[in-house]
Formats: C-alpha cells, structure tokens, sequence
C-alpha cells in the first residue's frame, strides 16, 4: 500500500484533469413544503479542494449534510466511484467532516479525540499510537496531547477536530465552514495551512463557506450556490474572469452591471456604445471596476469604448482606489484606479469590449 | 452594586428560616442522641453513647437500616432501568411528541403519593386486581401472597413514585448532549452503540448520579409505602424511627438512628456530587 504523501505527489495541484471522485446527481432536499436544494448536479475530482459558496439560506450545509449522511436527499443520487452512497449510513461512508464548532468530545483528551475514529473501527493499539501522533505533529498539536478540549484555544480545537478527521486517511474530507469562529488574522493563517495541509494529504476537499475571498484564495474550484441551485461551477479566474451570471459577477468580487440593448452588432448602454457580435435584444454585461481606465495625456487605445464622467466619490483601499463616477446619462460606473491621488473632476474613461462579460439575469427566487 | 442594607435584607430572611427550622431541630436532635429515658419516661440529660452502643448491640436496628439500603438500592437500580431508556428515547427519538410525553411522565408527581401508594395496594391485594386477574385466566388457583405486605410491594412502588425523580435529571442531561457530538461520531465510523458507550452515556453519566442519588435518598428515607404496603417483613428503618418518636416514647434511640441516616445521607450527596463534577465537561 502507498503512503497518502506519495500519492499526493502526483495529484497535488497540477491542474491537469483527474478522476472523478464524488458525484452528485440531480441532488434535492425539501422540508416540509420549504424547497432547500433543486437538481443539484455537481462531480469532484481526486484530490481536489472544491468549494460552496453561497450566502446563509443557500443550502450550502445541507448539501454537505447530505454528502456526510446526516440528512438524506429527496430526490438524486451521490456516487462515491462505483459505490453508491447516498443509502449508506453516515459511519459506513468514507467521508469524515469538520465541523462548524469543532463538535470534539469533552469527555476525551486530545489525544483520545483524534484515536476515537481508528479504535471504533478496532484497529491494533499499535498502529492507533502511531497514526494519532503522526496526525497530532502534522496539526503541531502534540504538545497538547493529554489536554482536554475545554483547556485549548479555538485554534487548536480547529487543529485537533483536523486531526481527528484526517487520521482515518478519508477519501473525502467536508468542511463545514470551519473558520467561522476564528479571528481575522487566525483565520487568514489557518487559510494558507489548511491549503497546504491539503496538498501534502492529497485528500479532496469540500469547503463550505459563505465568505467568497476565503473561498477565492483556497479553492481549486467553486461551486456558487444561490437558493439551492447552483449559479456557476468554475476555477476562481474563471468564475471571476467570466461570471455567468449576474449574481456571479456580483457575489464574487465588484462589478458594474450594465443593463444594455444590442442592435446590428452594436450594444447601447446610455450614451455608451461598443459592438459586439451578438444577436439583436436586451443584454446584461459585467464590467469589473478594473477593466476601466481613466484615458490619460496618451489618449485612447484604438477599439475601446469611451464614455465621460464626473468624480462623485473616491474610496483609499491601499494598492488601489475605488472612484465613483457618474456618467451624463446617470450611469454610474465604478473604477478601479492605481491610485495616483489626482483630484480630476471630469474624467474619460475607456474599457475594451471583450472585457465587458455577457451574463445571465439572476432572477429573484423564494 | 447593592447596597449593603439591601443585601441584609434579602440574605437575612432565609438565613433565619433556615436556622430556626433546619439548623436548631437537628442540633436539638443532635442533643437528644446523647441523652436517655428514666424509668419515669423523663428525658434524662446525662451525655453518653449508650444510644449509639444499642444500635450496634440490637440485631433489629441495624438488620432493618442494611435492609433499608438493600430495598433503596433495588428501587435506585429498578428506576435508572427505566428512567434512561424513557429518557434517552424521549430526548433522541420523540421528535415532536417530546413535549406530550414529558408532561406525561411528570403527571404522576402532581398525584398525591398516598392516592398512589393505596393504588398500588388494591392492585396488589388478596382481592386485588392483579390476583382477581391471574385466577381468572387460570394462571393460579389462590391469590399470591407475597405480592401485597413485602419487600417486594415497597420496592415496586417506591420504583413507580421515584422512576421520575430519576428520569428528570437524566433527561436533563441527555438534553445537554451537543447533537453534533452524535454526528462527529457517526462520521468518525462509530455505530450508534458504540457512539451510544462511547459519547452519550458518559456524557449522561452527572444525570445519572443525579437521578440515582435521588431515588435513593428518598426512597431510604421513606415510610409511607412500608407502613402500607410492607407489612411486617417490608419495615424500614424510618417506621422504627417513627415508632420510637411515637408509641415507644424512645426520643433519644429515634435521635440517635435519624443522626445516623443523616450522616449517611449526607456523606452519599457529598460523595454523588464529586462525581457529578468529575463526569461534567461543559
């Protein structure tokens, strides 16, 4: 038997397609009359860090419920490679999860938290000792070994309920937004470790959480769910780069939506106007604030639409500087600037078109 | 925050009561343990341990005190046995009828004990319901005797007024279970028996302790259900103390078996409790 790290080698980040792990197929759960899923149908490769995001409501946990076991789909099906495992009770799955609130038990050291999975499955005392310190060491928890839960810090219980899961080497680890409870800086350190103890395990991930730069910076892939459909499956370039749908564009990072009518190849937003080869119709367009830049003494590079405006706010982010400018239809557009600190009022700003991303509505649902 | 004036007078009121009421009678029988009868039938105020020496000396105290815990342990043992399943059924698996079937089972505490205790003798009775019922299917030809005016009447009732003394706090306790402690250890591969040994139970186990305490407490202290439905083999220890109070005009010997229940009893709530602390984890 090879060892999880000499498996991972192969598998760890290379971005080359790999073989289907998990499958969901046409996945929904009601309760009651209160539709939580609809036709979820999603696939997760070996090895892969895949992330839900979605915002409270979304069904987000739920789908990760079903996955573990604790709830059961009312309509599809999960497929863990040839075996299926939506009928299987939650101990006889594969998968292991995180929980939320770590959910350790209080009444066991640390030490006997992560054992808990590998003695209920009666392996020699032996191979328990070994495996439990190897998983405490690779979390940096050994110290603590003998502590019970009560007497460590959030951090830590985060580590050791990683431990815990990871120790009965899961095909599939569920993270149910495990950072929540941390603090800003723990939580941003916790971020990069666990992408990194990612790779090194080489087990899939499925990351659950509402925050979408968490998700940005961890995900091989994300799953945005909104009201229990998915709104786009796609790496984080892409779902940024080429949101699919407005709800997309918006939830992942800033965007101007422009609301827009083409006509013969031509697309009027207002006074704006640049062509695009698109057939005659209402269109939505997401334009990242990035995409426009302020047409300085060098003039407009050829191709690119124009449009002017007013400064009517500007906000300092550091690197960059977010201005407001209002546009004399009305229109107000956000941009994206280095933040040189210049005090123009009037401004020309230019985009080119094959930034301005076609979308899709993203219709009001109950 | 407060003013002293004000902490004074809400402090003060229970103190006295407590003195009055608690602290000075058990002093008084504190006293009265130390002290005898004349052949007068006077209280005679000389200090000395002979009431304690008769205790020890007199087969019938101290046969009747270990029979006493024998029929507590039996009612302690008889109500956890049926108190945790009931608990653990209805704070797992009642769903939404948990709250009906909770009120259910504290309805009968609501009851008067004496209406219970004296159900209990006309169903156990020579012309008892039960007896009635077992000749008339045929299983015996005469009424049981033993099943009214035993030890075996007082433990049984006693199971059935003190089952809900022990299912509260084992309810109480299973309520506090993290549910997602459940699910880590369905997830960690723990079956439900094992995640019932392994997580649930010793998680329970201050409840436990809590509900057992209680049923034994009281039902060692009890003497209702001996008087009534015990017969001469079913005494207890508390129908001597009330008779030495009473008929046999014996204060001092009652003081002195009621000191001794209370250190007891005391010493088993000291000790319930330290491992109550021992087994909680919040």
């Amino acid at each position: 038997m090879t060892t999880t790290s000499e498996i991972s080698m192969s598998l760890a980040g290379d971005g080359l397609s790999r073989a289907t792990l998990l499958s969901i197929r046409n996945v929904a759960k009601r309760f009651g009359k209160n539709v939580v899923l609809r036709d979820i149908s999603l696939e997760v490769a070996e090895g892969e860090f895949l992330t839900i995001l979605g915002e409270s409501g979304s069904g987000k946990t739920t789908l990760l419920r079903i996955i573990a076991g604790f709830e059961t789909a009312s309509a599809g099906e999960v497929w863990m490679g040839e075996e299926r495992l939506d009928r299987e009770p939650p101990y006889r799955r594969r998968v292991n999860t995180v929980f939320q609130h770590y959910a350790l038990f209080p009444h066991l050291t640390v030490e006997q938290n992560v054992a808990y999975g590998l003695r209920v499955a009666k392996r020699p005392e032996a191979e328990v000792i070994s495996r439990v310190s190897e998983a405490l060491e690779k979390v940096k928890m050994s110290a603590h070994a003998k502590s019970k839960p009560s007497k460590i810090s959030g951090g830590q219980q985060q580590r050791v309920a990683l431990a815990r899961a990871l120790v009965n080497r899961p095909r599939l680890l569920l993270l149910d937004e495990p950072l929540s409870a941390l603090d800003a800086n723990l939580r941003r350190q916790m971020q990069v470790e666990l992408k990194s103890l990612q790779r090194e395990v080489g087990i899939s991930f499925i990351f659950v959480t509402h925050d979408q730069e968490e998700a940005m910076v961890m995900s091989d892939r994300i799953a945005l769910l909104r009201s229990g459909e998915l709104e786009q499956v796609a790496t984080p370039r892409e779902i940024y780069g080429r949101p699919a749908t407005a709800y997309a564009a918006q939830f992942i990072g800033h965007t101007n939506l422009l609301k827009a009518e083409v006509r013969a190849g031509v697309v009027r937003c207002g006074t704006l106007t640049w062509s695009a080869a698109l057939p005659d119709g209402p269109a939505l367009f997401s334009l990242r604030p990035e995409n426009l830049r302020l047409v300085d003494g060098s003039g407009p590079t050829a191709g690119n639409a124009l449009v002017r405006g007013k400064v009517r706010h500007r906000a300092f982010h550091g690197a960059t500087e977010l201005i407001r400018v209002e546009c004399a239809d009305g229109l107000v557009l956000v941009v994206r600037t280095p933040g040189s600190g210049g005090l123009l009022d009037d401004v020309e700003l230019e985009f080119s078109p094959a930034d301005a991303i076609l979308v899709r509505e993203s219709p009001e649902r109950i | 925050m407060f003013s002293r004036a004000y902490k004074a007078a809400v402090t003060l009121p229970p103190l006295i009561w407590v003195t009055a009421f608690l602290l000075m009678p058990y002093l008084l029988m504190f006293c009265y343990s130390f002290w005898s009868v004349s052949a007068a039938q006077t209280i005679e105020h000389s200090w000395n341990l002979s009431n304690y020496g008769q205790l020890l000396r007199v087969d019938v105290y101290w046969q009747t005190l270990l029979r006493s815990m024998w029929i507590a342990a039996r009612v302690t043992i008889f109500s956890l046995l049926l108190g945790y399943p009931l608990a653990y059924f209805l704070s797992f698996y009642a769903g939404r009828k948990k709250d009906l079937l909770y009120q259910l089972v504290i309805i009968p505490l609501w009851v008067s004990y004496l209406v219970r205790a004296y159900a209990w003798k006309t169903i156990l009775g020579s012309d008892g319901v039960l007896n009635t019922l077992l000749q008339y299917v045929r299983l015996t030809k005469h009424p049981l005797e033993f099943l009214l005016y035993s030890p075996f009447a007082v433990v049984l009732t006693l199971t059935h007024i003190y089952t809900p003394f022990a299912f509260l706090p084992i309810y109480a306790a299973l309520e506090h279970i993290p549910r997602n402690l459940v699910e880590a250890s369905h997830d960690l591969g723990a079956t439900p028996g094992q995640t019932f040994w392994k997580v649930i139970f010793p998680l329970s186990i201050p409840g436990v302790v809590a509900g057992a305490t209680f049923a034994f407490v009281l039902s060692l202290g009890d003497f209702l259900a001996p008087l009534l439905l015990g017969g001469p083999s079913g005494i207890m220890i508390s129908n001597i103390v009330v008779s030495l109070f009473g008929a046999a005009y014996n204060w001092p010997l009652g003081a002195a078996i009621s000191f001794c229940m209370l250190l007891l009893v005391v010493s088993l709530l000291f000790f319930s409790e330290r491992l109550e602390k021992k087994w909680s984890f919040s």
